[in-house]
């Protein structure tokens, strides 16, 4: 997976939480059919206007709340990355978990206005404004963890060792 | 420089001298406790290897007894899971149901200076045993339950220190709505609770705050060790245990005082937990379609009694539908014994057998669309209880129950004076 991801940007506030990513009340549904569900109570139709590979910049505490798999709804609908203020510490988790990139990058509403084109360097955790050519370095992934999620996060691995079954 | 109680037990679990804030830690977990969430099928991934069989606990708690056909599949699939390595510790419908962190603390399965971890985002509930706790996700705990371990960063850690005696009709959960208030998200921080007032706390009034750190976005929240605490475990377990305190030098990012006995009752405004407090006051006078009294955070005898002390001889506004679940069948019978059960049920609240419920927003008290709720429960999330257009406010029990005899937002200082 390169890890150097270049697209246009969509901005969220802060304390974004997870009850928005996945609604209550969905919790039976494929994971491709929970994804079309993200947002809808606060940006309806956002799902529809996103192209895959956009990229997310978003305000402080994004991902709040419960535990359900919120970054697998992103990856699942083709989000390029979450690049946020702070993130929660549990949605954080589950970036690593489901292989869905993500990074903390204080100053980063600042830096770019919606629609403009970004560049995330995960290897060293520069962010580029490229349309306004102005640049900051986000708090680049332990290189554990950035290892963990260029393998396609946890399920992989616990599948090549045997110790779970693969998703039927 | 010292650590905290945090940073001890990181230390001791990923067998290092000390660790810092910064730090990508390896740790042995101590207990794995699977919730019914973890089996809905399209999530769920048969384990061809647990070692430790011992190590997991497994809890039926958000959707209990399930009302339709895929949560009875959920449950099946759990059933067998059980099955199949023989696990002790599951609590499936009946004497011994509950939501997971009742469960917990009703067992004693969290001891000072271990670890434990979970899939519900609320887990960080048994830090009030000096226990490190926290959820994670769901990978996660197929990660810890079979091979024993899982990571961490180190956050800082933010440390707050009671005084005072909480004032009548005033509770720890008016304690939390001033905290999260006032200082909003602590995103990538530990919180630690400790001094005086905890003479004066009990266990249940002290896990409604390391319930709600969640909420702050805290990573792990943790007690300081006391004679309650050690005399809650051993009234319950026989096992040996460490009490872990924070070192005089720790490094804190803050140290923040709490004069409980300067509270007021306060609610939250609907949408957000952090940043959205006033007092009861601001929003008195709000008319209510639905009340609710449960969840991790207020489920517990404590809240139950509370709650009937307001309602005792009353009767619930007609307008308003009052929901009350006992956060496990223990509590439940507990109350029952107290008279507590018969209480509410002659005031005209609604008592339902132990499980998440209505706070979760997908059984037994549905918000339809528009209404307005007041909840003593862990969210007020736009959607949390049902239709993205229901308003919710968050309260105490004591504030629930008296804006339910009322049919409007009421401060509970008018009924416990």
């Amino acid at each position: 997976m390169s890890m150097i991801l270049e697209a246009r940007v969509w901005k969220f506030p802060d304390n974004i939480n997870t009850d928005l990513i996945i609604p209550s009340g969905s919790i039976y549904l494929s994971a491709a059919e929970q994804a079309k569900l993200a947002f809808k109570a606060n940006r309806p139709g956002w799902v529809d206007d996103m192209r895959p590979g956009d990229i997310i910049v978003a305000g402080k505490n994004f991902g709040m709340g419960s535990s359900r798999p919120a970054a697998r709804s992103l990856k699942m609908l083709g989000v390029g990355c979450v690049i946020a203020e702070s993130i929660n510490g549990l949605f954080f988790r589950n970036s690593i978990n489901y292989a869905f990139p993500a990074m903390e990058c204080p100053g980063v509403m600042a830096l770019f206005n919606e629609g403009d084109v970004a560049q995330v360097n995960f290897h060293d955790g520069a962010v580029r404004n490229l349309t306004a050519g102005k640049s900051i370095t986000a708090k680049a992934l332990p290189a554990k963890l950035l290892d963990l999620l260029q393998a396609g996060g946890i399920y992989p691995l616990l599948e090549q060792k045997g110790i779970i079954e693969p998703q039927t | 420089m010292g650590m905290t109680i945090t940073e001890k037990i990181l230390a001791r679990k990923s067998g290092q001298a000390k660790v810092s804030p910064g730090d990508l830690v390896t740790v042995g977990v101590d207990t794995v406790v699977f919730v019914d969430t973890m089996f809905v099928p399209t999530r769920w991934r048969k384990i061809k290897k647990l070692d430790h069989p011992e190590r997991v606990v497994v809890v039926l708690d958000h959707r209990a007894p399930v009302p339709d056909r895929q949560g009875a599949a959920t449950h099946k699939i759990a059933r067998e899971f059980v099955d199949q390595y023989g696990i002790e510790r599951f609590h499936d419908i009946g004497y011994d149901q509950g939501i997971s962190h009742q469960v917990v603390a009703d067992h004693a399965y969290a001891l000072p200076g271990s670890l434990l971890v979970c899939s519900d985002s609320h887990t960080g509930s048994a830090g009030v045993f000096n226990c490190l706790a926290r959820g994670v996700g769901v990978p996660d705990v197929f990660y810890a339950a079979t091979l024993g371990e899982t990571w961490f960063i180190v956050g800082e850690t933010i440390r707050y220190d009671l005084s005072g005696r909480l004032p009548r009709a005033v509770t720890m959960k008016d304690a939390f709505l001033q905290i999260a208030g006032r200082y909003g998200d602590h995103t990538n921080t530990n919180v630690e609770y400790g001094g005086s007032a905890l003479a004066h706390l009990s266990i249940s009034a002290r896990k409604t705050l390391t319930t709600m750190s969640t909420e702050l976005s805290a990573d792990f929240a943790i007690f300081d060790p006391d004679d309650v605490m050690c005399e809650w475990i051993r009234a319950r377990r026989p096992d040996a245990f460490e009490c872990f305190y924070p070192d005089a030098d720790a490094k804190y990012k803050a140290v923040r005082q709490v004069d409980l006995g300067a509270l007021q009752p306060l609610v939250a405004y609907p949408d957000s937990v952090v940043e959205n407090s006033q007092p009861v006051a601001a929003a008195a006078g709000t008319r209510i379609d639905q009340a609710f009294v449960g969840s991790c955070a207020n489920g517990t005898l404590e809240d139950l009694a509370l709650t009937a002390e307001v309602v005792r001889g009353k009767r619930v506004d007609k307008r308003v539908r009052f929901i009350v679940t006992p956060a496990s069948q223990a509590v439940y019978r507990a109350a029952s014994e107290a008279g507590i059960i018969s209480t509410l049920a002659n005031a005209g609240v609604v008592v339902t057998n132990a499980t998440c419920g209505a706070c979760g927003g997908t059984h037994m008290g549905v918000l339809g669309e528009n209404e307005t709720c007041i909840t003593s429960s862990t969210r007020n999330f736009k959607g949390r209880m049902g239709e993205t257009s229901a308003r919710i406010f968050m309260g105490s029990p004591a504030t629930v129950a008296a804006s339910a005899i009322r049919g409007v937002i009421t401060d509970p200082r008018e009924f416990l004076q």
